[in-house]
């Protein structure tokens, strides 16, 4: 029986945020857009199941919202940051760097969710992935110090996601 | 009271102009191009995310009904931009930098742009 319902059901998550996305989208909330939300919250997860075959576990709900909000917090004093470094900063003094991150996550989605936080935070955009998918190739638009940037990146980022996910 | 609504909206607008200006402005002082990719994926966050505040305010202040497709337009952003940095960055490796001028990659020993490129047994499409 369950085993069925996960046949049905591949992604219960991507159903209930497929759901969302067409109910805000329609921007009147109606029965008639949840229906139909649902239903192609149905559909499109259980078409595309073949692409998608792992079901990512969220462990760690709490986590999930104290993640957000940390990202969101980062990414205002992101662009505050690199507004700085644009208006203010001589180019000559700047130390643009690439840095290697060593991954211990190893989900898929931890680690596309841990790419994309390091591009959307303060200066640094991550730049591609090692052969095994070990290591995250990060470019730094302003690092003195390579290694307080990788330990930040560490501490802040992955410890969550790693609770999150593994 | 309205003058209170007015100011907010006006101020979340002018920050998001700002920091638009400031991303767009980066694009041209800094020199090397992996240095200008960080100019339009950040600035422009806090550009497009002003506006869009702005936006929900209106609807919710002066309009009185909510409208949250905003959000929406937040979470695409989110989703599509980092996409679109990576692929700018794996071009700007693939075409200009040698696997010796990057940190090292660990166990793995090479980057996933480099370790493509050494493979010799691309299939020829040009037969057909």
């Amino acid at each position: 029986m369950i085993r069925l319902l996960h046949r049905i059901f591949p992604h219960p998550h991507l159903t209930f945020l497929l759901t969302v996305v067409w109910v805000l989208l329609a921007n009147e909330p109606s029965l008639n857009s949840l229906v139909f939300g649902l239903i192609l919250g149905i559909i499109i997860p259980f078409v595309t199941q073949p692409y998608w075959p792992d079901r990512p576990k969220l462990r760690n709900w709490p986590m999930v919202v104290e993640y957000i909000l940390v990202v969101l917090w980062d990414i205002v004093v992101a662009n505050v940051t690199v507004a700085r470094i644009i208006l203010f900063k001589r180019d000559a003094d700047r130390k643009p760097n690439w840095i290697s991150v060593p991954l211990e996550l190893r989900t898929p989605e931890a680690i596309t969710v841990l790419a994309g936080t390091i591009t959307m935070t303060p200066g640094t955009v991550s730049s591609d992935l090692s052969a095994q998918g070990h290591c995250l190739l990060v470019h730094c638009l302003d690092a003195p110090d390579p290694e307080a940037v990788r330990d930040q990146i560490k501490q802040r980022y992955e410890r969550r996601l790693k609770e999150i996910f593994e | 009271m309205a003058f209170i609504f007015e100011f907010l909206i006006a101020f979340f607008l002018v920050v998001s102009g700002i920091f638009g200006f400031v991303g767009s402005y980066g694009m041209i002082k800094l020199k090397d191009p992996m240095s200008r990719l960080h100019a339009p994926t950040k600035a422009t966050t806090l550009g497009v995310g002003g506006v869009l505040v702005a936006s929900i305010i209106h609807s919710v202040l002066i309009e009185n009904h909510l409208s949250l497709h905003e959000l929406l337009i937040t979470l695409f952003l989110f989703l599509t931009a980092p996409i679109t940095a990576l692929f700018i960055a794996k071009w700007h490796i693939h075409r200009h930098e040698k696997p010796e001028n990057l940190p090292d990659a660990g166990e793995d020993g090479l980057w996933a742009t480099h370790a493509v490129e050494q493979v010799e047994d691309v299939p020829d499409h040009t037969a057909n």
